[in-house]
């Protein structure tokens, strides 16, 4: 099951540049919240914040308190216990090239020192139902390449990969972005079915996406978050100005 | 910002205006004609129907247009929405418009009867009413057409009273029964007429506030008053 995400007083910064402000906000389990807003608004640095992705650039920092249900990100907690905890998918699908199907999708179990072949086939089963790419694969798990897939399937091979370690949270960073309508329309019946079992945080620049998806929407504008809400809300009566400017397209 | 996008507010928005005056005229004209007994009046009302007709099914097919090709969201949708219901109150009116020139154009063939009801003074209140409720849609402001939504209970009242008068005028004086009757449909599609003035105004509040004010069910008052400007 997905746990609920509790964000207090989020500060970012690259070097000496401040990204967030104070963000304080939360995401409920087994919901999807959407994160949107212009180009530079900090909503990928926010995501990356979750799961403290965000301290890998160099000269990068970040305070505040981020809660994935008990676990506590930023306090006593490893970088890699809690991306354990938290799958992501990117903007791009990026498969590990060399590896086969079923390869791309042991590699998280795999890299963790997990052998056990017949839970491994079993979790690979799994992982590729849940991201409805299973049909499409099954019969060449081994024989292709992740490389070798449609951009759609690579995306939710990739997205298998982050179900196979058992997320709690799954965060997605404009994850169709550079998917023709099918796709997209795939990965969001996807997200829609995820929801279930995960708790999810997604950022996209379609509004429209947001709208189809997501039960709450959280729109930033330079670095703070403005409004979060319900989207339908957000969608049709947004209780700030700067959200009815930005989602109309009056600016950004 | 969306050029074409907004081009397409602006055109609807030209097209509901003009549909607006089409409709606010034939009610003009209708009771006009009906307070004079003006035949001529009377077919300038029929014809124009025709116009408001057209009208109407213009401004669907850009509403649909926009919200196909654009996908509009939050106040432009409300826009678009309230755009949409406000064309179909307004083809309304014309409709009310033509069953009250058909009343006059009975009552031409009738003789002249005195009635005790204020045919003239209704008429006025409720063509205020189609007025003030397009006054609140050309300005985007909520207050006018919330004085439009209680002026709807003094028209009511005008109605109800002439339904009592007229009555019993057809029941006291069985000649002028036919006149009476065509003053109670006259008093009844104004009534009518009125009614689409006060959804005219709803919608307006809901595109403006985005608060459903429908049948007296209150929405909560709203923290922010949203951008209007559609322009």
């Amino acid at each position: 099951m997905g746990v609920g995400i509790k964000v207090e007083k989020l500060n970012a910064w690259f070097g000496r540049t401040q990204a967030l402000y104070d963000i304080t906000m939360e995401a409920p389990a087994n919901h999807a919240t959407a994160i949107i807003g212009p180009s530079g608004c900090g909503k990928s640095t926010f995501v990356r914040c979750l799961n403290r992705m965000h301290e890998t650039v160099p000269e990068a920092r970040a305070t505040g308190g981020v809660k994935i249900g008990e676990l506590d990100v930023y306090n006593g907690t490893s970088a890699v216990q809690i991306r354990r905890r938290i799958g992501m998918v990117f903007q791009k699908p990026n498969p590990f090239p060399t590896m086969s199907i079923y390869d791309n999708v042991a590699a998280g179990l795999k890299l963790n020192g997990f052998h056990d072949h017949a839970r491994l086939d079993e979790i690979v089963e799994r992982s590729l139902k849940l991201s409805a790419l299973w049909d499409e694969v099954k019969d060449t798990l081994r024989k292709k390449s992740g490389a070798s897939l449609s951009g759609g399937q690579q995306q939710r091979l990739c997205i298998a990969r982050a179900l196979a370690v058992e997320p709690q949270v799954l965060l997605m960073d404009e994850p169709c972005s550079a998917l023709d309508p099918i796709s997209t329309g795939k990965i969001e019946e996807l997200i829609f079915q995820l929801k279930e079992k995960f708790t999810i945080v997604i950022v996209t620049h379609n509004m429209q996406q947001a709208s189809r998806v997501a039960e709450f929407t959280g729109f930033f504008l330079l670095g703070k978050l403005i409004e979060l809400d319900k989207t339908e809300k957000i969608f049709t009566t947004p209780s700030d100005k700067r959200t009815e400017d930005y989602i109309t397209g009056r600016f950004g | 910002m969306r050029t074409r996008f907004q081009q397409g507010l602006d055109d609807l928005r030209t097209r509901l205006l003009r549909m607006g005056g089409l409709a606010e005229q034939a009610v003009d004209r209708a009771c006009q004609a009906y307070i004079d007994r003006d035949l001529a009046r009377c077919h300038m009302v029929l014809e124009g129907e025709f116009q408001i007709n057209v009208a109407e099914r213009e401004i669907d097919e850009v509403a649909f247009d926009l919200l196909a090709l654009q996908q509009p969201i939050a106040v432009d949708l409300r826009f678009i929405l309230a755009v949409t219901k406000i064309n179909s109150d307004l083809e309304r009116v014309g409709d009310q418009a033509v069953n009250i020139a058909e009343r006059a154009m009975d009552l031409v063939e009738l003789p002249k009867a005195d009635l005790p009801v204020d045919i003239p003074r209704m008429a006025a209140a409720v063509s205020a009413m189609v007025r003030r409720s397009l006054e609140s849609f050309i300005e985007g402001k909520a207050e006018l057409a919330q004085a439009v939504l209680e002026m709807d209970n003094v028209v009511d009242r005008m109605k109800d009273e002439a339904f009592i008068t007229l009555v019993k005028t057809m029941n006291e004086r069985p000649e002028v029964t036919r006149q009476a009757l065509d003053a109670l449909l006259v008093a009844r599609n104004l009534e009518r007429v009125a009614d689409h003035a006060t959804n005219i105004a709803e919608d307006v509040i809901f595109w403006v506030r985005g608060a459903d004010v429908r049948h007296n069910v209150s929405a909560e008052p709203p923290v922010h008053q949203a951008s209007t400007d559609t322009r």
